[in-house]
């Protein structure tokens, strides 16, 4: 083997990289936040009277969850400009993260939204709190916190997935990285830091959700 | 005139071979190697277990594509010269060896720990121990998550297409681009994974409930 490690062209283009390790980071923040509205107007549909509304939300979350990501980024990319939809490949991204995302989130928020007993609520009403202060004490908190973890793992996941947004050329990390890559043909270099960052990048982000986590919900359960 | 023609079914079957063969590859090699991880993980040394659990949280930290490339090209680089199918199988194996490791982990921890201290009792040794009483008790435990794993891991071969390696996914590109349907054929695509996965799931979700229950 005769291959001599060559980092300085990873360190030369380090601010191409830097950029798109936020880029990433923006990625994830946008594809979370609408994953949160999908999963909740998603479970206000699972749960409602209409029952075809009911069905088309279970039928979506088992498609979305038993496909590979890259299909459907695929598909959705194909798919919006023949319904007239004409973005960018990295809107397009956001959609797919959203799509993906909202599925799993859809799932986990249905599970702490059963985890609320009704009698809680009776309770709380006849506590004389208003409907508003019920929801938001009694119902939203404790739902939120019983599916805290399951739901910033899954954001975790998503950020990482980001990643394959590159196959349909997204402003990301791997993105940015694979044209390095192609310029000057040090593959491992290149992809080894990437990969680093992408570690620093979800760390900071357990980091970050184990904050908030401690800030809104250590009060004792009983 | 047919919408997709025989020699294109054909073509993707043939990536479905390669998806399947790259998961069970994955699967089994991941379930070796977890099992050691989990050992290493739950057993008495810190310096075992520490080490494992930064292996953990290193594969658990990084996108699988990354991984990919990382091991794809790093092989390269040591100087062994391996079939493209190889290396990536070699991704895949490392990549599950880390998730299943920690789902069995979870396992091992959850059997009380009167069994152990029965075990010991008993005079038992560390091999038999584990083998004859924690561990058999351990994968039932986790079995519903190592059946959510092994779905994630047929997702997570379709990955391999950005490698370039031609199974299900990229078979579909391929297709896809030749016959410019690219929506047809990204649906049979996604079509065939799901008739794939989703009875997986809803077995992972039956065995889920089923515990549940015998748990109340």
């Amino acid at each position: 083997m005769n291959y001599v490690l060559d980092f300085s062209v990873v360190f030369e283009k380090m601010p191409d990289l830097l950029m798109g390790a936020l880029a990433t980071i923006g990625l994830a923040l946008a594809g979370m936040s609408l994953a949160l509205v999908v999963g909740v107007i998603g479970v206000a549909a699972r749960t409602s009277n209409i029952r075809p509304l009911r069905s088309a939300v279970i039928a979506f979350v088992e498609v979305v969850r038993n496909t590979p990501f890259l299909v459907q980024i695929f598909f959705i990319f194909f798919a919006l400009p023949m319904m007239g939809i004409r973005l960018n490949p990295t809107a397009t991204a956001i959609i797919a993260l959203a799509v993906n995302g909202g599925a799993y989130a859809i799932e986990i928020i249905r599970g702490g939204v059963d985890s609320i007993h009704k009698g809680q609520v009776e309770a709380g009403l006849a506590l004389g709190l208003h409907k508003a202060q019920v929801f938001r004490l009694i119902v939203l908190k404790p739902a939120l916190r019983a599916i805290y973890p399951s739901l910033t793992s899954q954001f975790i996941m998503l950020t990482l997935t980001t990643s394959v947004c590159t196959s349909i050329a997204a402003y990301e990390l791997t993105s940015v990285a694979q044209i390095i890559e192609s310029d000057t043909f040090r593959s491992f270099e290149v992809y080894f830091t990437i990969t680093l960052m992408y570690l620093v990048i979800s760390w900071m982000m357990m980091g970050l959700f184990a904050l908030i986590s401690r800030h809104f919900f250590s009060y004792p359960v009983r | 005139m047919s919408v997709i023609g025989q020699n294109e079914m054909l073509f993707l079957l043939q990536g479905l071979k390669w998806t399947l063969l790259l998961s069970a590859i994955g699967f089994i090699g991941g379930g070796i190697f977890g099992l050691i991880i989990a050992l290493a993980r739950t057993s008495a040394h810190s310096a075992l277990r520490k080490t494992a659990a930064g292996y953990i949280s290193v594969f658990q930290g990084t996108p699988l594509l990354m991984q990919l490339f990382v091991v794809y090209y790093g092989i390269a680089l040591v100087g062994i010269s391996v079939e493209a199918w190889a290396a990536v199988a070699i991704a895949f194996t490392l990549h599950a060896s880390a998730f299943l490791g920690e789902v069995w982990r979870g396992g091992i921890q959850a059997i009380p720990k009167g069994q152990t201290e029965a075990a010991n009792a008993l005079g038992l040794h560390y091999i038999s121990r584990m083998k004859d009483v924690i561990l058999p008790q351990a994968f039932k435990v986790s079995l519903p998550a190592t059946v959510g794993f092994l779905v994630q891991l047929i997702k997570g071969t379709s990955l391999a297409a950005i490698v370039g390696f031609i199974e299900l996914a990229r078979a579909g590109q391929i297709v896809s681009n030749q016959t410019y349907r690219p929506l047809l054929i990204f649906g049979i695509v996604g079509a065939i994974y799901f008739i794939i996965c989703w009875p997986l799931s809803l077995y992972g979700t039956r065995l889920e409930n089923r515990m549940a229950k015998a748990a109340r």
